[in-house]
């Protein structure tokens, strides 16, 4: 079941989805709606998209067999896919370069983004530069604090960073931020946004040009590893880098996936970003209805990660909907268990991995010792740590400067 | 007759406008809300918008996000403003009060439980801003009396416009600017053009118009060809610069002088 009839044309994923947005951004919606399903048939356009990613984004990323780890481990093996070799360093670039070229045919001159960890920021600061646009970042304070060196990158790059202060002063608040933004400045704007959430059609357009990870895989495994992957596993922030890997699996049945969700402090003590492993229930926030993490009162709760780009309270709608069809599963790794896992992946392969991807790394090598030898887990590596030696350093108790 | 409806027929006879403040419930303590709404009563109100406190107010500017805020400092949840409504009903039975917020806190209460606990507190209306009408919520609602408020800006379709008509009942709120509240880029020459059609579209619905309404002269002009005027960041930040001893009198003098530059065309 190769699931492209998902969404339907209201933009849902079963129950999840749709398009809760304030009234001015409807006809704005509708019009990046019709825009993408023309580009999308049109042949020049899906050429240059695939032009940019091989010859600007360095495509395709290549899988690596991480042998050493693997042997210490002692199970299945472990491969990598290695989105953290693409331009600016993470899978953000796949989607943003995408965006960047419809927003080009729609005729905007200006582009802005949301940002976490800040690679979704870098990249789209990246694509700006690239198509000379003007471009604004919104960031939460307290991201910018955790990430500085992603936004020093976007500075260099012409892009102007805005701090968010509103709210938990991280990535959803400073989603609400560049939605006020597009809002205000809809007929001139093109909102890149970062993750497969939000209003209907980005949670499919987001998925479609990430589909790409998954499309390679899918030729790359057997070429390598000799056949498909038995697991295949990835984080899940908002669930771009995720859905990229599983769309193109989902028509391989046997193939188990597995969504890695931010566990924080644990899933006991509140603190954490795992609105589907925790089993929150589903709420509408930022545009559509998927499990969300909210009080009582349907409040959005404050988050806890150690991965900036993990903590949000919300999760694509798509991924709510393969929890319900049991076709992916959905499990949490805490902090503790990302960082042994970063720790692990520098000293066994040499590869600094993003603390995003580290959650999806520490799921493997919790369930590879329990596999044979001859078992293949598939990880997306979706990101590089560079952005992350501060945070780790801090944790470890060192400064860098 | 719904009280919304009463109020605008009312207003009609009397060749007025309808004046209606925002406030959120909650903002600055929960003590005040009840006083600030008489408050806005006495100073002309004509039907008052209460805010429900919401995380994340991704429609709303800094001012209306710093008073959901406080509101949320202090608890107030969805039940807590309806109570705060049924205790206002208790010294007033004819000011209608229209419930503005996001679908979140509703839909997580449950569309029934919420539609039924409205009505009995006194509610009159229910403005969702990130709920479109293609979710039919006007459905739900309708049974118990209660009037659905929908957004119309100056980028909906006509083909949309019937659509929202179909369903919105009391008035039609049209969004005067391209924009968060607060802002205050205002085309009055644009809202002179679209209320027509909007009317036409609504079979004749009343055509409120907010979001940048910020000083009585413009509340004025909007009136000349609008059935209501919405004023909500500016009361809001009336009400944060005051202290809690003039908060009332601060209010009402604002409102006030709306409610005298509104009449003065008559
Ligand atoms: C490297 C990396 N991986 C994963 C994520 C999480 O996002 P998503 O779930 O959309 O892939 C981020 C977000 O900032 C990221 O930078």
């Amino acid at each position: 079941m190769p699931r492209d009839d998902v969404p339907d044309n209201r933009g849902y994923f079963g129950a999840y989805g749709g398009s809760f947005v304030a009234e001015t951004l409807v006809s704005a919606l509708e019009d990046l709606k019709n825009e993408y399903q023309r580009a999308r048939a049109d042949e020049q356009f899906m050429a240059e998209f695939r032009h940019e990613l091989k010859h600007y984004v360095g495509r395709p990323s290549p899988v690596f067999h991480a042998r050493r780890w693997s042997d210490a481990l002692g199970g299945a093996q472990i491969y990598l896919k290695r989105e953290d070799l693409n331009h600016t360093g993470a899978h953000k670039i796949n989607s943003a370069m995408g965006q960047a070229l419809l927003a080009r045919r729609m005729g905007k001159k200006k582009v802005i983004a949301e940002t976490g960890a800040g690679q979704h920021g870098v990249a789209t600061a990246t694509v700006a530069a690239r198509f000379g646009m003007e471009c604004v970042i919104y960031m939460g304070a307290d991201d910018i604090a955790r990430q500085s060196p992603n936004v020093f990158r976007m500075k260099l790059l012409g892009a102007r960073v805005q701090a968010v202060t509103s709210g938990s002063r991280t990535l959803k608040d400073a989603l609400n931020e560049a939605m006020r933004d597009w809002v205000t400045n809809v007929n001139s704007t093109f909102y890149i946004l970062g993750t497969a959430a939000g209003p209907h059609p980005y949670p499919m357009l987001v998925r479609d040009f990430q589909a790409v990870i998954g499309e390679e895989c899918l030729w790359q495994m057997p070429e390598l590893a000799g056949r498909q992957p038995d697991v295949v596993i990835a984080c899940v922030g908002g669930g771009s880098n995720a859905i990229g890997i599983f769309h193109s699996y989902l028509a391989h049945p046997s193939v188990r996936l597995i969504g890695v969700e931010a566990g924080g402090k644990g899933l006991g003590t509140g603190q954490h970003a795992a609105p589907l492993a925790s089993g929150a229930s589903a709420g509408v926030l930022h545009g559509f209805r998927s499990y969300l993490m909210q009080d009582a009162d349907g409040q959005v709760l404050e988050t806890h990660s150690v991965s900036a780009g993990l903590d949000y309270p919300g999760v694509g709608p798509e991924h709510a909907w393969l929890k319900d069809s049991h076709r992916a599963e959905y499990v949490a790794i805490n902090d503790d268990e990302a960082l042994q896992a970063f720790h692990d992946l520098c000293r066994f392969e040499g590869i600094i991995p993003a603390l995003e991807s580290s959650h999806a790394l520490a799921q493997a090598a919790k369930m590879a010792p329990q596999m044979d030898k001859d078992a293949i887990l598939l990880v997306n590596l979706s990101g590089r740590g560079d952005k992350d030696i501060n945070t780790v350093a801090q944790l470890a108790g060192i400064s860098l400067s | 007759m719904s009280r919304i409806q009463q109020t605008f027929s009312r207003l009609k006879t009397q060749q007025r406008v309808a004046l209606i403040p925002y406030v959120t419930a909650g903002d600055p303590d929960p003590q005040l809300t009840v006083p600030i709404m008489h408050a806005l009563v006495s100073a002309g109100a004509d039907m008052i918008e209460l805010g429900v406190p919401f995380s994340d107010p991704m429609a709303d500017g800094p001012a209306i996000q710093r008073a959901s805020e406080r509101a949320l400092l202090h608890g107030v949840n969805l039940k807590w403003v309806l109570a705060l409504v049924a205790e206002f009903r208790t010294s007033n039975a004819t000011t209608p009060v229209v419930l503005m917020g996001y679908l979140n806190p509703v839909s997580h209460m449950g569309y029934q439980v919420f539609a039924e606990q409205a009505k009995n507190a006194g509610v009159d209306g229910v403005l969702l801003v990130d709920n479109p009408p293609e979710e039919h919520i006007a459905k739900v609602f309708k049974p118990y009396g209660l009037d659905s408020i929908f957004l119309v800006s100056p980028t909906t379709t006509e083909t949309r416009m019937q659509l929202i008509a179909s369903q919105a009942s009391g008035f039609i709120y049209y969004v005067s600017l391209k924009g968060v509240t607060g802002s205050s880029s205002l085309n009055l020459d644009e809202v002179a053009q679209r209320i027509p059609l909007i009317r036409a579209a609504g079979k004749d619905l009343p055509v409120g118009v907010g979001f940048g309404i910020r000083d009585a002269q413009t509340a004025a002009a909007i009136g000349k060809f609008a059935d209501a005027v919405v004023i909500g960041s500016r009361i809001v930040e009336e009400i944060e610069r005051s202290s809690r001893e003039a908060v009332l009198d601060n209010v009402q003098r604002w409102v006030a002088e709306v409610r005298k530059a509104l009449d003065a065309q008559i």
